[in-house]
């Protein structure tokens, strides 16, 4: 359970202060997959990174299962969208990194990973460099980074935006898998609206800064996970027109 | 010049540039007529024959003086590059001093060092280091200063404190460019040695090569400037080898 009272943030000093989130309100339960989309720059990731605990909220309160937030949370996993691997690292060390981090010995990381590894299909990959795969393949590898510190909590932003359209509808399915099996609490950051339709629970529109809650869609438990239908397209429709008011910065 | 691609890889492409190069010398000997001058042939011979006595001692003594002096300037100039590019605060205050006295030819004080250092080594590796430090300084503070912002949240958000992000990102990141400043440093190293030894000292190529001149005495100057290549050949040669064990994610 995500909980967020009243919170404030803001970045630069007093005189050059820009608020981005200004007594901002939000509530994600056990197991929710909840996706925020809105316009560029609104500070859907600045919510993130304050949920990450990778950011210091100037006020207010942040709880994840009544456990009140004050740096990084050891089962709570980020995904970014291009920056997440490093280079330098093979795939086993990329995945292995949370746990080589937790002070596990590299070479026990590397042995506990390897049903992550097969899980995402990335076996036989594990000594290649991320310069070494494709596009898919390196998001796989970041998904399965996240997992590899077994969290309770997924935070992703825009995680498949720079991926083609097979190769992120095949992540998509393979993020709803996953939030399925492991009963993982999920906030997605998306520009896409489909995406937003497929994964969601609950939709999100934003707009700011400061940040603020345009509308609500609430997706039927029952009717996630499903493309192409009517109802899907329904859902789409209506983030769509919830997106109209948004200020006609929106570039997608 | 593809990333990581060494400038000494690649066998054939040395040999044929060897071949060219003892040509062109030939050709310019041959046309010149001089007997300051002299072929190419004469002077490996005289080469072949000095190593085996005083000028091994020589090369040494200029190969301890310029190696002494790179790793000094890296262990100086690598953590504070790093520092400095990942705090603003006190790059704020120390990057002027930098930059007021990086243009300074540093060898106009050669006779300020040989007074308070004495003629010794100690003379010619703090001048030498005075050098290269700056060249590396700047580089690693520049480098530091680009490492994206999001590489670090990454980190931090596996639970990397400070050390961590230093040990798993900042320091890979920038690892290539220190490397190139070093290979440019070590052609820069070579030539200020020449020049600190070519003054009150009796040992190094410089003073080996100053002294055959004086004594017109064309074939051991050769000889001496044959040996000044083959060090700085080898420093070149040894940043090349660092580079392809340390970089090896970039020769994909
Ligand atoms: N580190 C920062 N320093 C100053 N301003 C920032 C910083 N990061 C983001 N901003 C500003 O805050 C606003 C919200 O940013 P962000 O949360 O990244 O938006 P979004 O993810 O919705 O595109 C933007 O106007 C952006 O320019
Ligand atoms: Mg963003």
């Amino acid at each position: 359970m995500i909980q967020l009272q009243h919170v404030y943030q803001s970045y630069g000093n007093a005189e050059t202060s820009v608020p981005i989130l200004t007594d901002f309100c939000l509530t994600v339960k056990p197991g929710e997959r909840c996706v925020l989309i809105g316009p560029s720059g609104c500070g859907k990731s600045t919510l993130l990174l304050v949920i990450a605990g990778l950011l210091r909220a100037d006020q207010g309160l942040i709880r994840i299962d009544r456990q009140e937030i004050s740096g990084p949370r050891r089962h709570t996993s980020l995904i970014l969208q291009d920056y997440g691997l490093f280079p330098w690292k093979r795939v086993v060390e990329n995945i292995a990194l949370g746990l080589c981090l937790q002070g596990v010995r590299k070479r026990e990381a590397a042995c506990r990973v390897q049903p992550v590894i097969k899980r995402l299909g990335l076996s036989g990959l594990e000594q290649r460099y991320p310069g070494q795969l494709s596009g898919g393949q390196r998001q796989r590898v970041a998904v399965g980074r996240a997992l590899a510190t077994e969290p309770d909590l997924l935070l992703m932003d825009e995680p498949f935006s720079s991926l083609d359209a097979l190769t992120r509808e095949s992540l998509q399915n393979l993020t709803l898998e996953i939030a399925g099996r492991d009963q993982l609490t999920i906030v997605l950051v998306t520009h896409n609206i489909e995406e937003a339709a497929f994964l969601g629970h609950r939709i999100l529109v934003l707009d700011g800064p400061p940040l603020t809650l345009i509308g609500t869609v609430e997706n039927q438990l029952s009717t996630t996970g499903y493309r192409g239908q009517a109802a899907f397209y329904e859902t789409c429709t209506r983030i769509r027109s919830l997106l109209q008011h948004c200020s006609q910065r929106f570039e997608d | 010049m593809k990333p990581g691609s060494s400038q000494t890889q690649g066998g054939v492409g040395l040999l044929i540039a060897a071949a060219v190069l003892l040509g062109l010398w030939q050709l310019a000997a041959v046309v010149v007529n001089n007997q300051m001058l002299p072929p190419p042939l004469a002077a490996l011979t005289s080469f072949i024959q000095l190593a085996q006595g005083p000028l091994a001692i020589h090369l040494w003594s200029s190969f301890y003086r310029a190696g002494y002096s790179i790793l000094l300037s890296l262990v100086l100039a690598v953590p504070l590059g790093l520092f400095l590019g990942r705090n603003p605060r006190v790059d704020h205050w120390v990057a002027p001093m930098i930059f007021l006295t990086y243009p300074i030819p540093k060898i106009v004080f050669l006779p300020l060092v040989l007074l308070f250092l004495g003629i010794g080594d100690a003379s010619k590796i703090f001048l030498i280091t005075l050098i290269v430090f700056y060249q590396i300084l700047v580089t690693t503070r520049d480098a530091a200063k680009g490492v994206p912002e999001a590489d670090i949240l990454s980190l931090r958000s596996l639970g990397g404190g400070p050390w961590a992000v230093y040990r798993h990102v900042i320091v890979p990141a920038c690892l290539p460019d220190i490397l190139t400043a070093l290979r440019i440093s070590s052609g820069t190293a070579v030539a200020v040695l020449f020049l600190v030894e070519s003054f009150a000292t009796v040992e190094g190529l410089g003073y080996f090569i100053m002294d055959a001149w004086t004594r017109a005495s064309a074939a051991e100057m050769f000889a001496g400037i044959i040996a000044m290549g083959v060090l700085g050949f080898v420093l070149i040669l040894g940043v090349d080898l660092m580079e392809r064990y340390l970089c090896r994610w970039r020769q994909t």
